[in-house]
């Protein structure tokens, strides 16, 4: 085995919108392996950040390394194989909405060419099993899905190539608390089972808790911390004391209203 | 015969009877070889002695690949590290479920009667709309201050003004063109004088009005129907109806009150375009002056085929603006409704402007043609 290279790797990254700085310097790196959350206030641009990772935009200086090269580097076939090395859940699904549950999940599977349909068939089914779908449902169109079944097949697709990395954008947005639960779990068993590398953008503390190894804090156009929950929890800084306050006020007893 | 190098590509060996593996044997690896290996897994047995200790990587389509070959079981003698055997559970518990599909007859008699329901439904629809937008048009005298001025007036702007340049261009080259090849056929009887007949009426009565409301249709009422279609897609058009605003009356009535009225002054400027372009023609090819073209024209073309060209006009406009708002209505959330419904649209406008035509020109027969 090589020295080993990381997943992701952000270097002293710099974005503005027009005359908005979003990011100012931003160099973080992600260990293969991990559950990196990344949290911060709106517009902070953590859903610009993941996309910097996925390559659907660029910052306007520094550099974003996937599995120690640059998104640019390489011939037209190696970047095309570096982009199935990771799967992206975007927040809304982003499923086809012309085609049925089967064929979004196939879709990138038959882009791969040279597979029979009966192999794809049965990727599709394991896939579909894998994030705990009915197969009867794998002929369902999206429009007739429910909110959590679309973040599960949308999970399904970006899975099906099996890649090393997966980036969710706000996995639990939209989702009930039990759902939001549930969808958690699933991910976490997949990263078990799998050995996927995780980053994901959350502003749900509970998601947070319950699936992050590591948490980066983007605040004032940087990180803050990328430590664990417990040490970022002890931090002092208007934005993480807000973050969590209402999870620590959750915790006190209910008192009931003026009677 | 083993090599000592050990590359990340998947290899396969057969070494004394056994079949060793080694390498990836994950998709993006086995994909640039994939027709020698599946040929190569082929012509082994499934009673092999298999070796997959050398296999650095696995993925689904790897254990599907081999398990395959053993023709959907392990094979009797297998050295596996036991981290891999959790890629060949996934696949091989894999349900395979086929679409449900019904019989052949059955589908055939199913789309019949769907297409047939589907066609009292849209009349359906269209009945219910234009009951909606009557009772709005009734119900707004008495309430003056909820007539939709603003909505009509943009619509007014986007769909006729913003139509002219391309309105004219059209006329004119249509006029040059006619008036063109008429003269060619006039010539030969010596009837060239005739020319400005047939380009008026032509023109003023028939060719315009359609014209004009294929260009509508193409421009406009797709436009109408993809953006009534995508605000049901957004669910702004329950935003609307939450608030307790009329879709009918914010959205639908401006649209068709701007094509309504715009469409008789469009057919009127393209009409008056292509009787430019005409005299132009006419003048290059038959030496007849422009002067004397538009003192003949008023005196051959009677002025009733002004107004039967501007009636046109106004009830293409109506049926185009009540097509468009119909079919955007009936848009349903995903990108194939939104295609198929705005190309459902532009043709139904089409075919619906051509058959109103030939009714007006049954209704019409007496009415300003020198006989």
């Amino acid at each position: 085995m090589k020295a080993a290279t990381l997943p992701v790797e952000l270097v002293d990254v710099h974005t503005r919108f027009g005359k908005q700085v979003v990011h100012d310097g931003i160099s973080l790196g992600i260990h293969a392996g991990e559950l990196l959350a990344l949290i911060g206030g709106s517009g902070e641009g953590k859903t610009t950040l993941i996309r910097h990772i996925a390559g659907l935009s660029k910052p306007d200086r520094g550099e974003v390394r996937l599995f120690g090269q640059p998104f640019a580097a390489g011939t037209y076939n190696e970047r095309r194989l570096r982009r199935q090395r990771f799967g992206m859940l975007f927040q809304h699904g982003a499923l086809f909405s012309a085609l049925n549950v089967f064929d979004n999940v196939a879709f990138p599977l038959r882009e791969v060419g040279g597979l029979h349909a009966d192999e794809i068939h049965t990727l599709v089914m394991s896939r579909l099993a894998l994030v705990e779908l009915d197969p009867q449902q794998a002929w369902l169109m999206p429009s007739q899905l429910s909110g959590g079944m679309v973040k599960r097949v949308a999970l399904a697709r970006a899975l099906a190539l099996e890649p090393e990395l997966l980036l969710l954008d706000e996995p639990t947005a939209g989702l009930d608390p039990e759902r939001a639960a549930g969808f958690v779990k699933l991910v976490r068993n997949l990263h078990d089972s799998l050995g996927l590398t995780v980053v994901f953008v959350t502003h749900d503390v509970d998601t947070l808790l319950a699936l992050s190894s590591r948490v980066a804090v983007l605040a004032d156009h940087r990180i803050l911390a990328c430590e664990t929950v417990e040490e970022i929890m002890c931090l002092t800084h208007p934005f993480i004391d807000n973050f969590f306050h209402a999870y620590h006020r959750r915790d006190e007893p209910m008192t009931p209203w003026a009677r | 015969m083993r090599r000592g190098s050990r590359s990340a590509g998947p290899r396969l060996q057969r070494v004394d009877g056994g079949i060793h593996l080694h390498g990836d044997w994950t998709l993006a690896a086995l994909r640039p070889r994939l027709m020698v290996l599946r040929h190569q897994l082929g012509t082994h047995r499934q009673n092999a002695v298999w070796d997959l200790s050398q296999v650095s990587r696995l993925d689904a389509f790897g254990a599907l690949l081999l398990w395959r070959t053993w023709g959907g079981s392990y094979p009797e003698t297998l050295i596996m590290p036991p981290a891999l055997a959790n890629s060949f559970e996934r696949i091989s518990h894999a349900p395979i479920v086929e679409e449900p599909r019904p019989a052949r007859l059955e589908r055939l008699l199913t789309r019949i009667g769907k297409g047939a329901l589907n066609i009292v439904d849209n009349l359906r629809g269209m009945v219910e709309l234009i009951g909606h937008i009557v009772d709005e048009v009734c119900r707004l005298p008495w309430h003056p201050r909820e007539i939709p001025l603003r909505e009509t007036s943009a619509a007014f702007y986007k769909d006729v003004v913003c139509a002219l340049p391309i309105a004219a261009l059209l006329g004119f080259l249509i006029g040059i063109v006619l008036s063109y090849l008429s003269a060619l056929q006039l010539q030969n009887f010596g009837a060239e004088t005739f020319l400005i007949n047939i380009l008026g009426l032509g023109v003023i009565r028939e060719l315009g009005p359609v014209l004009v409301s294929i260009l509508v249709a193409g421009r406009s009422g797709s436009a109408i129907t993809a953006q009534i279609g995508v605000m049901r897609v957004t669910e702004e058009i329950d935003a609307l109806a939450a608030m307790g605003v009329s879709r009918y009356q914010r959205l639908i009535l401006p649209k068709v009150l701007g094509l309504t009225l715009g469409m008789p002054l469009l057919v009127a400027w393209t009409s008056a375009a292509a009787m430019i372009g005409g005299s132009f023609s006419a003048w290059m090819q038959l030496n007849i002056d422009l002067v004397s073209f538009f003192e003949r024209l008023p005196a051959v073309v009677p002025i009733a085929n002004i107004g039967i060209g501007l009636v046109k006009g106004a009830v293409f406009g109506l049926a185009i603006a009540l097509l468009a708002c119909h079919f955007g209505m009936r848009i349903k959330p995903n990108t194939e409704s939104l295609s198929s419904h705005t190309t459902t649209s532009v043709v139904a406008s089409i075919t619906v402007v051509i058959l109103l035509d030939a009714i007006f020109a049954v209704l019409t027969r007496t009415i300003g043609v020198a006989r």
